[in-house]
């Protein structure tokens, strides 16, 4: 009857999920005593094939070309490795989704899981549950309040963002009298424009010569920084020097400094987003440099989950185990270094 | 209880298009002059809000007098304030009808990007903007026809369009920045394009603020449109179609949303999922502000063109002052209050 066959499929399709449930929790079993010996001979992951690794991954809506290139890093560089499986949850900017989804995670039983928190705060918690679950968290760019919530922290300097940019804009108005500049933030709320600020501030504190006259916050969106900068230009008649924290809402911002028809200024954006790498390499418009904020950090993430899922240290660094934090460098990039950069650049 | 209007208390023009009784819900007509919104004499109610307006210009002017009045500031201004200005002129119409519309941001984003795929941009001007009316047209039917035929409260149908046109803007752009290309589109938001000194965008915020006028003050459209608010079912007693009137005017809306999503192109020279950002909020709290009634059965298009320059002068003076962005959330919902509690008074006083 094709009733019951149907059924008997069911049935073991169920059954072959279960067995396949129970050896997946079962090879998570020996991670400690079995690898003890592959740890002393080989502790550096490398492009060889290990242990399969479900890696989980947690992140923000992907509203936002730096947001989406992180998706694409992690993804890409997952597929490189065989024996790595990603569980890769729908981004959401709401916190209580956000939990759910790593909670669903937990339940999943991944191996690692890496997340990127819409609001780190507020993600804590579930990264503390997930670590007390046994399951290792690797927490990307939006750090969580507590360091017990994570195994390692990979991301961004904010702070080394804005120090940067500031001393490649004190460097550029050297011996210009009385300089100008203004700074287009970007979400004021988060604690990562806070500390682009903190840096820039910082760092013009070097120059005597050089002011910061006006600072406004966009919303990382090509709108908002088309308004407001926009507003800036009108309320400085002339200025030297602009730091715009995001090179999506400098889109934007590009847009209205063309409709002001003015270029009497430098500008220097943030991010590394190919529209901004490909205006600096032309050279006809007032940006001259961008601060990178690299998404190649998540692929970066990726490699030490699947490091951590396999007990191993990281290539290169002969180390037994993974470190615990990982902070990657704000370059930035002129016309002279644009080819070397050129290939991260997102849209 | 006073005396139902005679009709001699009418204004003239009024009266001359008066169609049926449906025009004035039965249970509106009590009370001096009567609430509805026809002619000048009901916009008059708008002084109050042109009087924050002049303090508001005051302000700006003695704060910061050189950057503040410099025409191009003004050509700012009004710039800033065309692309959510046309979009809360099609809002008013359906916040008088009794409705709401959640959807105009989403409506925007959508209209926005889809009309900036590389696809479109093929067949350059025409091509954008018959796409981003189509697409805001298209949704706006959405939304018609389920809370006209569909029975669905407007507030959910609405925030259900609001989450799906999010979600197929994101879709179609992967989260990417779409950069226009089109030469005669980016033209247009340029100085050189200016007439008489005047942004086109202005222009075109201007000719729908008079068609909105117009429609809503000097047509059997309008008139319908007030009386659907007012009193649903004495206007479907009175012969209106209620349901193929509140079709129209979620149309309406999604049209002005695609007419704001062209005019945003123009002005962002991109179009990106992030679009309209909460417009929906600013379109509701402007039209509020300039006297239309959440609940329906009176909306005035002045008021609410009125409420989105006061809110655009308010962003343009925070901004010469370089205030930082918490102090302006702060003042900004404080301004609403304040204006809310104003328009509350000049109502009672009217009404009541």
């Amino acid at each position: 009857m094709p009733e019951t066959s149907r059924r008997g499929l069911l049935f073991g399709t169920a059954a072959v999920s279960a067995g396949a449930l129970l050896t997946a929790c079962t090879s998570n079993e020996p991670k400690s005593t079995g690898n003890a010996t592959a740890r002393s001979d080989q502790p550096a992951a490398d492009d060889k094939p290990g242990k399969p690794v479900t890696i989980g991954f947690a992140g923000p809506q992907a509203d936002h070309g730096w947001l989406n290139a992180i998706n694409v890093n992690a993804k890409s560089r997952a597929e490189k490795y065989s024996e790595v499986t990603l569980e890769i949850t729908e981004g959401s900017n709401d916190t209580a989704v956000q939990i759910g989804q790593v909670k669903t995670l937990i339940n999943k039983k991944v191996d690692v899981l890496v997340i990127l928190p819409a609001d780190g705060k507020a993600l804590t918690q579930v990264g503390l549950e997930a670590m007390k679950a046994g399951i290792p968290v690797i927490n990307l760019d939006r750090i969580f309040a507590s360091p017990q919530a994570y195994r390692c922290w990979v991301g961004g300097d904010n702070y080394g963002m804005g120090l940067n940019a500031g001393h490649y804009i004190g460097e550029q108005l050297k011996g210009k009298s009385n300089a100008k500049v203004v700074e287009l933030a970007g979400i004021d709320s988060l604690e990562l424009t806070k500390q682009r600020s903190q840096g820039f501030a910082d760092a013009l504190k070097n120059y005597s010569n050089v002011e910061l006259v006006a600072r406004q916050a966009a919303d990382f969106t090509v709108e908002s920084g088309q308004a407001k900068m926009a507003q800036l230009l009108q309320a400085q008649k002339k200025i030297d020097a602009l730091w715009n924290h995001d090179d999506d809402q400098g889109v934007g911002a590009l847009r209205a400094i063309q409709q002001a028809g003015r270029d009497e200024f430098i500008m220097v954006g943030g991010a590394g987003a190919k529209s901004a790498m490909d205006a600096i390499k032309a050279d006809n418009s007032v940006l001259k440099a961008t601060v990178l904020y690299p998404p190649t950090m998540a692929a970066s993430a990726i490699d030490l989950a699947r490091a951590l899922g396999q007990s191993k240290g990281i290539g290169g660094l002969s180390e037994m185990e993974i470190p615990t934090s990982l902070t990657l460098y704000s370059a930035v990039v002129t016309k002279e270094n644009i080819d070397q950069y050129l290939p991260t650049g997102f849209s | 209880m006073t005396q139902p209007v005679s009709s001699a208390q009418h204004n003239g023009p009024d009266k001359g298009v008066l169609t049926g009784p449906a025009a004035a819900p039965p249970s509106k007509k009590e009370g001096g002059g009567g609430p509805r919104v026809f002619g000048l004499r009901a916009d008059v109610r708008n002084l109050s809000l042109l009087g924050v307006l002049a303090v508001l210009i005051a302000v700006g002017g003695i704060t910061e007098p050189e950057a503040f009045l410099d025409t191009g500031n003004l050509q700012l201004i009004l710039t800033q304030a065309s692309v959510i200005g046309v979009v809360t002129v099609g809002m008013t119409f359906v916040i008088t009808s009794g409705g709401i519309d959640l959807s105009v941001g989403a409506m925007v984003a959508l209209a926005s990007v889809w009309a900036t795929t590389l696809a479109t941009q093929e067949y350059g001007f025409a091509g954008i903007l018959f796409t981003a009316v189509i697409v805001g047209l298209a949704a706006g039917l959405v939304n018609g026809v389920l809370v006209a035929y569909g029975g669905m409260v407007p507030f959910i149908a609405t925030l259900a369009m609001l989450a799906s046109a999010r979600g197929l803007a994101l879709q179609i752009t992967d989260g990417k920045t779409q950069i226009v290309t089109v030469r005669s589109v980016l033209d247009l938001g340029l100085p050189d394009s200016y007439i008489l000194g005047i942004p086109p965008l202005v222009l075109v915020f201007a000719a729908v603020t008079v068609a909105g006028w117009l429609i809503l003050n000097r047509t059997t459209f309008g008139r319908r449109t007030v009386a659907v608010g007012g009193n649903a079912e004495a206007a479907r007693l009175a012969g209106i179609d209620v349901r193929r009137q509140r079709l129209y005017l979620y149309l309406l809306s999604g049209l002005c949303c695609g007419i704001a999503a062209f005019m945003l192109i123009i002005l962002s020279g991109s179009g990106q999922n992030t679009n309209g950002n909460l417009y929906e909020l600013d379109a509701i709290a402007a039209a509020i502000i300039g006297g239309t009634l959440l609940s329906g059965g009176r909306g005035t298009i002045v008021g609410s063109v009125l409420g989105v320059l006061v809110f655009t002068t308010i962003t343009n003076i925070f901004a010469l002052n370089n205030l930082q962005s918490d102090v302006q959330q702060i003042a900004k919902g404080a301004i609403i209050v304040a204006a809310v509690l104003v328009q509350r008074r000049t109502l009672r006083n009217g009404e009541t």
